[in-house]
C-alpha cells in the first residue's frame, strides 16, 4: 500500500480549478518534489496532503485513511500525528527560543521532552543556538529549527513548502543536505520548490500546469542523469 | 517535562518577552482593578466615614430612665456594650433648678470632654470647665448679668424640703457656692438659658447623691446596628431605657442609601467599562497573533489548547492586574478619603484576593469571544507564504 494517494482530486473555487483532476501516489521513504509555475495549483495540493483543506472531489488516501472524509478535528490529528511541516517563511513562534519552538511541536503531539528536543537541533546543526529567539537566528539557522521542528514527532511525511525560497546558497546547500539526511533515515519528503536545483535532488519531480500534473520526471541523481518522461500518463 | 510545565513556560514567555504589548493589556486591567477596589473600599468605608460625619449633627440615641432615675454605674454598663471605636462620645446630665440673685435657672451636670464630643456645634467662647468651681454658662444667662469670662457668680440650691417650715420645724438652709465662669456657650437652641458644670461640682452643690436624668450617646453606627444595641442595652441594663433620636437616624439612614445606591452604580459601570476595555484589548491581541495562531493549528494544536494557551495568558494578566490593582485601588480610596471625608480608610486584606478573583473573572470572561474566534483561523490562509 502506497503511504500517500490521490485519485481524481478535484479543488475547486467558484469557476476555477485549482485542482484538476490529480492522481498521484508517493511510496513509503521516496523523496518527490513538486514544481509548477505560481497559480498551478501548488499550494492546493500542499494544504491538501498537509490536512489542512479538504478537495471538493476524490479521494486522497493516506496511510490507507481518506482525508477528504475526515472531520476539522480529525484532520488537525493526522496533521499532528504523521505530518511535519517545513514553510517558506519559516513561522517559528517568535517570542520562544529555538528549542522551545521544537518543544511546541512535542506538546501538541505528545509529551514535551527538553532531551529530546535538545537532540533534534543537534541533528540540524544547531545545539549551541538552542536558547537563542528566533529573531537572533539567520534566516537559514530559522529554518533549519523549522526542520528540526518538523521531524521531532518521527512524522510520516515531511511536507515542505518552498523549504529553500528564503534562503541563500550556503545556507539552501544546509537544507538540502538534510533533507538527504532524512531521506537516508527513511523519511518520506514532499517538497514544493521553484528552484530547479533543489527539486532535481529529489528521486522524482512532478510538475503541475493548471491544475493538472502535466509531467513527471524520474530524477536519477545517483548517477547524475535526469531522464525526462513526457510519455508518462500525468 | 509535564504537559503543565511547558504550558506554563509558554504563557509566561509570552507575557514575558512580549513585554511592551502586554503592557498595554495589563494597563487595561490594572486600571480597570484599581477603580473597582477602590470603589469598593469607599462603598464600604462610606457608612464608616459618613456616620463620622454624621455625628457633628449630635447625639443619635438617647438614655433616660426607666423608672426614677439611673446613676453613672448605669452609663458605664451601657457603655460597656458598644465596641470602643464606635463611641464618638456619651455625655451623662443631670439638671438641677438652681437660682442666681435669686432668679431660677437650670443647671446641668455633665463630663466636659464627653458633651464637647456629642455636640461638636455648640460654640464657646472661652473654655470649657475643667478645674473644680469652673462653669460654662449659656449666652442667655450670661446677657442677663452682663457675664463675661473670669466672673465669680453665686449659684444658690434649694434641697428638698427646705419651705421654710419643714414637718420638724427645723429650718432647712439654701446651699451656695460661688463658681467662676471659664466660658460663654451658644448654642442656638436651649443651652444658652442652662448652666454647665461638672457632675462633682454639681454633687458638692447639691450635697445629694449621684443621679443622671439624661444621657446623650453619639454611636458611630446607623439603622439595624444602632437598634440592636438599643435592645441590649435595655436587657442589660434595667435602669435605663434607650431610644433612638429619630429626626438623626432616619435622614442618616436616607442619606447614606443614596450615597451607597450611587457609589454601586458607578462601580457597576466602571465595571463593565473594564469589561469593554479588556475584550478590546484580547481583541487586538488575537489579530495580532493570527499567524501564530495558525501555525500553531498546523502543527497540530486541538481548538481547546489554543483557548486553553490564550485563557492561560489572558488569566494571568488577570492575576497581575489584580494584585498590582488592589494596592493601587487603596491607594486611590485613601486619596479619595483624605480628600472628600477627612480621614483615613482601613486597609481590608480581604479585598485583595476578592479584586485578584474578579480581575481574573473579568479577563477571562470578556477575552472569551476573541478568543473563540481564534480557533476559526484557517491556517492554510494564515501560513500562505506570499
Amino acid at each position: 500500500m502506497s503511504l500517500l494517494e490521490l485519485k481524481n482530486v478535484y479543488k475547486i473555487y467558484g469557476e476555477l480549478h485549482a485542482l484538476d483532476d490529480v492522481s498521484l501516489t508517493v511510496e513509503k521513504g521516496e523523496w518527490v518534489s513538486i514544481m509548477g509555475p505560481s497559480g498551478s495549483g501548488k499550494s492546493t495540493m500542499m494544504n491538501i496532503i498537509g490536512c489542512m483543506d479538504k478537495p471538493t472531489k476524490g479521494e486522497v488516501l493516506l496511510d490507507g485513511v481518506d482525508i477528504a472524509k475526515e472531520s476539522k478535528k480529525n484532520l488537525t490529528n493526522i496533521r499532528r500525528d504523521k505530518i511535519g511541516l517545513i514553510f517558506q517563511q519559516f513561522h517559528l513562534v517568535n517570542y520562544l527560543t529555538a528549542l522551545e519552538n521544537v518543544m511546541l511541536a512535542q506538546y501538541y503531539h505528545s509529551m514535551p521532552d527538553e532531551k529530546e528536543a535538545l537532540e533534534a537541533l543537534e541533528r540540524v546543526g544547531l545545539a549551541d543556538r538552542a536558547k537563542h529567539l528566533p529573531s537572533q537566528l539567520s534566516g537559514g539557522e530559522q529554518q533549519r529549527v523549522c526542520v528540526a521542528r518538523a521531524l521531532i514527532n518521527y512524522p510520516e511525511i515531511i511536507l515542505a513548502d518552498e523549504p529553500t525560497g528564503n534562503l541563500d546558497e550556503k545556507n539552501e546547500e544546509i537544507v538540502v543536505e538534510l533533507f538527504h539526511k532524512l531521506h537516508d533515515e527513511g523519511t518520506t519528503l514532499i517538497v514544493v520548490t521553484h528552484d530547479p536545483e533543489v527539486a532535481e535532488v529529489a528521486q522524482r519531480t512532478l510538475v503541475l500546469r493548471d491544475g493538472k500534473l502535466s509531467k513527471e520526471i524520474v530524477n536519477d541523481h545517483f548517477t547524475g542523469k535526469i531522464r525526462f518522461d513526457d510519455q508518462n500518463p500525468f | 517535562m509535564k504537559k503543565r510545565r511547558m504550558f506554563i513556560r509558554m504563557i509566561t514567555a509570552s507575557l514575558m518577552r512580549r513585554r511592551s504589548r502586554m503592557i498595554v493589556a495589563l494597563l487595561s486591567i490594572t486600571i480597570g482593578a484599581t477603580i473597582l477596589s477602590g470603589l469598593v473600599s469607599i462603598y464600604y468605608d462610606v457608612p464608616k466615614q459618613m456616620g463620622a460625619q454624621f455625628r457633628n449633627y449630635g447625639a443619635n440615641m438617647i438614655l433616660t430612665a426607666s423608672g426614677d432615675s439611673f446613676k453613672m454605674s448605669d452609663v458605664q454598663s451601657a457603655r460597656a456594650v458598644f465596641d470602643e471605636e464606635e463611641i464618638v462620645g456619651i455625655a451623662p446630665f443631670r439638671y438641677e433648678n438652681v437660682r442666681i440673685n435669686d432668679i431660677p435657672f437650670v443647671a446641668a451636670g455633665t463630663d466636659a470632654e464627653e458633651a464637647k464630643a456629642t455636640s461638636p456645634y455648640w460654640a464657646v467662647e472661652g473654655d470649657w470647665f475643667s478645674a473644680q468651681g469652673d462653669v460654662l454658662v449659656g449666652s442667655g444667662v450670661a446677657e442677663s448679668f452682663r457675664l463675661k469670662t473670669g466672673d465669680m457668680i453665686e449659684i444658690a440650691y434649694t434641697p428638698e424640703g427646705n419651705d421654710e417650715s419643714s414637718e420638724d420645724g427645723e429650718i432647712v438652709l439654701d446651699n451656695y457656692d460661688y463658681f467662676n465662669v471659664v466660658g460663654i456657650l451658644e448654642t442656638g437652641g436651649s443651652e444658652e438659658n442652662y448652666i454647665y458644670m461638672s457632675m462633682d461640682d454639681m454633687q458638692a452643690l447639691t450635697q445629694t447623691e449621684e443621679r443622671v436624668d439624661v444621657t446623650e450617646m453619639s454611636i458611630s453606627a446607623s439603622g439595624d446596628e444602632l437598634s440592636d444595641y438599643i435592645d441590649e442595652i435595655n436587657a442589660k441594663v434595667p435602669a435605663v431605657r434607650a431610644s433612638v433620636v429619630k429626626r438623626v437616624t432616619a435622614s442618616e439612614a436616607t442619606v447614606l442609601t443614596k450615597l451607597q445606591a450611587l457609589v454601586l452604580l458607578v462601580t457597576v459601570i466602571v465595571l463593565a467599562l473594564t469589561m469593554i476595555c479588556v475584550a478590546t484589548t484580547m481583541t487586538a491581541v488575537v489579530a495580532e497573533r493570527r499567524k501564530e495562531i495558525g501555525l500553531r493549528k498546523a502543527i497540530g494544536a486541538s481548538d481547546k489548547s489554543i483557548i486553553q494557551e490564550f485563557m492561560g495568558e489572558s488569566m494571568l494578566l488577570g492575576l497581575f492586574g489584580g494584585a498590582i490593582g488592589s494596592v493601587l485601588g487603596y491607594v486611590f480610596a485613601q486619596q479619595v478619603s483624605v480628600n472628600v471625608f477627612s480621614s483615613s480608610i482601613s486597609f481590608r486584606p480581604l479585598l485583595v484576593p476578592i479584586t485578584m478573583i474578579v480581575s481574573i473573572a473579568v479577563t477571562g470572561i470578556s477575552s472569551l469571544v476573541p478568543i473563540r474566534s481564534a480557533t476559526d483561523i484557517d491556517p492554510a490562509l494564515v501560513l500562505k507564504g506570499e
